[in-house]
C-alpha cells in the first residue's frame, strides 16, 4: 500500500474502467450503454496521458535558451497517440447514437429487454 | 518508380476512392469505381506476394521517417498471404455485389454502401500491412466502424440491434488492444512491432508485460469471435446484407486471427507465448469447445445464414487449435485453414445471397425444392458444404488433414477426435440444407424461382471452384502457409 499515493493515477484509471465496463454490461438502456462505453474508453485516455508524464518534466516545447540546458521534458508521444484514439472514440459514440435513433424508429423503444421481447414471436 | 510505393498504394487507393463513391451518388457508378479499385488492390497484393516470395520481406517507410520512429509498413510471407486473401475476396464480392445490393438496399443507400465497403477493405488491408502497433489499432477501428455501418444496412430491423451489439463488443475488444499496446509502450518505449519484439526480452516477464499480453489476447479473441466471446457474430452475419456477410465472414475474422498471430509471434516471440503463458492450456480447450458446441448449435438453426455463422465460429475453433499447438505443423494447419475457410465460407455465403435474391429468404423451409429450380446455385452449395465437412479433394480436407497431423504429433488424441467429431456434426447441418433443397418438394405457392443471374453466379462459383481447386493443388496454399509458419517460429523467411 506504500505505493498507493504514487500510483494514484492508475487507481483512477482502474476504477473508471471498471465503472464503465459495469455500466455497459448491467444497463439495459442503449444510451446508458454508450455512456458506459465512453467512460470505459476515457479511462484508457487517462492511462495514456498519465503515462507520458515524466517526473519534474515540463511541456515539450523548445524555447530559446532551454535547448541543451538540461531541461527535462514530458513525453509527448502518448498524448499524440491518444488524440487519435479520442477521435476514434467520438466516431464510435456518434455511430452508436445514430444506430440507437434507428432502433428507436424501428422498435419504438431503446430498452434492451423490450427490444428482445418484440422480436421473440417470429 | 511506382513499384516502390505499392505497400502504401494498397491502402491509399481504396481510402481515397471511398469518399468519391459517396460523391458519385448513383449506385451503379459507385459500384463501377469500387470494382475497379478492388481489382487494382488485388493486382497490387499479388504483386507484393510474388516480390516477397522472391526477395524476402519488404519494408516501407511512411513519409521517409525511419523506423522505429516513423510508421513502417512491413510485408513478409505471412501478411502478404493474408493480403492476397483479403484483396481477392474483396474483388470477388464487389463483382457480385451489384445485383444483390440493388435488390436488398434502396438506391439512396447504395453509394453509401460502397463507400463503407471500400473503407472496410482499406482498414483490413491496413491492419495487415502495418508494422506499427498503434497504427494497427487505427486501421482496426476504420474497418470495424465501417463494418458496423454495413451490418446495420440489412433489411431486417434486427440488423440494427445486431450492429449495435457488435459495436459495443467490438469497441471493448479494440479498447483492450489499445490498453495492451499502451502497457507495452510503457515497458519498452517503442511501438514498432519488430522493435517491440527485439526489446521485450530485456523487459522480462514483468507484471506490465504480462498484463499487456492478457489484454491483447482477450481483445484479439473478442474480435475474432473465439468461443465464448462470439455472441456478436451470429446475429451480425444473419441479418447483414448478403454481400456483406460473405465479405466479413471471409475477411474480418481472418484478419483478426492474423493480428493474434502477429502479437504472439512477432511481438512476444514464440518462446514467450509458448512457455511463459502456457498458451496451449488456454486456447486449445476453448477452441475445441468452440468446434463441438457451435457445430451442434448450427444443426438446430432454421435460418441457413445463421447456421453458417455458427459454423464459422466452429471453423475459427479449428484455426485456433492449430495456432494453439504452436508447432510448425499446427501453425501451417491454422494458416492453411484460414485461407481455405475464407474461400469456402465466402463462396457459401455468396451462394446464399443468390438464394435470397430468388427465393426471398434463406430460411430452411423456403429452400424446399430449390435444387431443381436453381440447380447451379444449389450445386455450388453442395460443393462448398463438402469442403466445410472436409471431404477429400476439397480444400477443407487439406487443412483438417494437417490439423489432425499436428494433433497426433503432440499425442493429443482427444483433440484429434474432436476435430473428426466436428466434421461429422458439419455433415449433419450441411445435410439438412441438401435434404431441403433436393429431397423435399417445392411448396405449392412457392414464388417462381429461376436460376440466379450470371453476374452473381460467376463470382460465387469462382470461390466455390477455388475451394475445390485448392483441395487438389495445394502448392500455393500449403507451400506459402508452411513458409509463413517457419518464418513465425524464427526460421528463414
Amino acid at each position: 500500500m506504500a505505493d498507493f499515493p504514487g500510483l494514484f493515477n492508475y487507481w483512477i484509471v482502474i476504477v473508471l474502467m471498471m465503472t464503465g465496463f459495469y455500466v455497459v454490461i448491467a444497463r439495459g438502456n442503449l444510451v446508458k450503454k454508450i455512456v458506459g462505453l465512453n467512460i470505459f474508453q476515457t479511462s484508457v485516455f487517462i492511462l495514456y496521458i498519465s503515462m507520458g508524464k515524466v517526473d519534474g518534466g515540463t511541456a515539450p516545447i523548445i524555447v530559446e535558451g532551454t535547448v541543451g540546458a538540461g531541461v527535462t521534458y514530458s513525453n509527448p508521444l502518448p498524448h499524440v497517440l491518444i488524440l487519435t484514439a479520442i477521435v476514434v472514440g467520438i466516431a464510435t459514440t456518434a455511430l452508436g447514437l445514430a444506430l440507437i435513433v434507428r432502433i428507436k424508429e424501428a422498435y419504438g423503444t431503446i430498452e434492451e429487454d423490450e427490444i428482445f421481447a418484440k422480436d421473440e414471436p417470429e | 518508380m511506382i513499384a516502390a510505393h505499392l505497400p502504401v498504394l494498397q491502402i491509399v487507393v481504396p481510402l481515397i476512392a471511398a469518399p468519391i463513391c459517396l460523391l458519385l451518388r448513383r449506385g451503379s457508378l459507385a459500384w463501377g469505381l469500387s470494382l475497379a479499385v478492388s481489382l487494382a488492390v488485388l493486382v497490387i497484393a499479388a504483386n507484393l506476394l510474388t516480390q516477397v516470395l522472391e526477395s524476402g520481406p519488404i519494408s516501407y517507410q511512411l513519409g521517409g521517417w525511419a523506423p522505429p520512429w516513423g510508421i513502417e509498413y512491413r510485408i513478409d510471407v505471412l501478411n502478404s498471404f493474408v493480403l492476397l486473401i483479403v484483396a481477392a475476396i474483396g474483388a470477388v464480392v464487389l463483382a457480385y455485389a451489384r445485383r444483390s445490393v440493388a435488390q436488398e438496399l434502396p438506391e439512396s443507400q447504395q453509394s453509401g454502401f460502397y463507400t463503407a465497403l471500400l473503407l472496410c477493405l482499406a482498414g483490413l488491408l491496413g491492419v495487415t500491412v502495418t508494422g506499427d502497433a498503434f497504427n494497427l489499432f487505427v486501421f482496426l477501428e476504420i474497418s470495424s466502424l465501417s463494418s458496423y455501418v454495413l451490418i446495420s444496412m440489412g433489411r431486417d430491423r434486427r440488423a440494427l440491434t445486431a450492429a449495435f451489439q457488435y459495436l459495443v463488443m467490438g469497441t471493448i475488444g479494440a479498447t483492450f488492444i489499445v490498453i495492451g499496446i499502451g502497457l507495452l509502450y510503457m515497458a519498452t518505449g517503442t511501438l514498432n512491432m519488430a522493435d517491440l519484439g527485439a526489446r521485450l526480452p530485456a523487459a522480462g516477464a514483468s507484471r506490465t508485460v504480462l498484463a499487456a499480453f492478457a489484454f491483447l489476447t482477450v481483445g484479439a479473441t473478442l474480435k475474432l469471435a473465439l468461443f465464448p466471446l462470439h455472441f456478436w457474430l451470429p446475429n451480425a452475419y444473419a441479418y447483414a446484407p448478403s454481400a456483406v456477410t460473405a465479405f466479413l465472414a471471409a475477411t474480418a475474422t481472418k484478419v483478426s486471427i492474423y493480428i493474434l498471430l502477429r502479437f504472439f509471434y512477432t511481438i512476444f516471440g514464440p518462446a514467450f507465448a509458448a512457455a511463459d503463458i502456457t498458451l496451449q492450456s488456454l486456447l486449445i480447450p476453448l477452441a475445441t469447445v468452440a468446434v463441438l458446441v457451435c457445430s451442434t448449435v448450427a444443426i438446430f438453426q432454421n435460418n441457413v445464414k445463421r447456421m453458417l455463422a455458427y459454423s464459422s465460429i466452429a471453423q475459427i475453433g479449428y484455426m485456433m487449435i492449430g495456432i494453439g499447438f504452436g508447432t510448425a505443423t499446427g501453425l501451417t494447419a491454422g494458416i492453411v485453414h484460414l485461407f481455405n475457410h475464407a474461400l469456402t465460407k465466402g463462396g457459401l455465403f455468396l451462394v446464399l445471397g443468390c438464394v435470397v435474391l430468388r427465393a426471398g429468404s434463406c430460411r430452411l423451409d423456403d429452400l424446399a425444392g430449390l435444387g431443381r429450380r436453381m440447380p447451379l446455385t444449389m450445386f455450388g452449395f453442395v460443393l462448398g458444404g463438402l469442403s466445410l465437412i472436409g471431404v477429400p479433394l476439397t480444400a477443407g480436407f487439406v487443412s483438417k488433414w494437417y490439423l489432425v497431423q499436428a494433433a497426433i504429433e503432440q499425442g493429443n488424441w482427444l483433440v484429434a477426435a474432436a476435430i473428426l467429431a466436428g466434421s461429422l456434426l458439419a455433415l449433419i447441418y450441411v445435410w439438412r440444407v441438401v435434404e431441403a433443397a433436393y429431397l423435399r418438394p417445392a411448396p405449392e405457392n412457392a414464388p417462381e424461382a429461376a436460376e440466379a443471374p450470371w453476374s452473381m453466379l460467376i463470382p460465387a462459383w469462382i470461390l466455390i471452384g477455388a475451394s475445390v481447386y485448392f483441395g487438389v493443388e495445394t502448392s500455393l496454399s500449403v507451400g506459402v502457409a508452411s513458409e509463413a509458419a517457419r518464418f513465425l517460429l524464427g526460421g528463414a523467411g
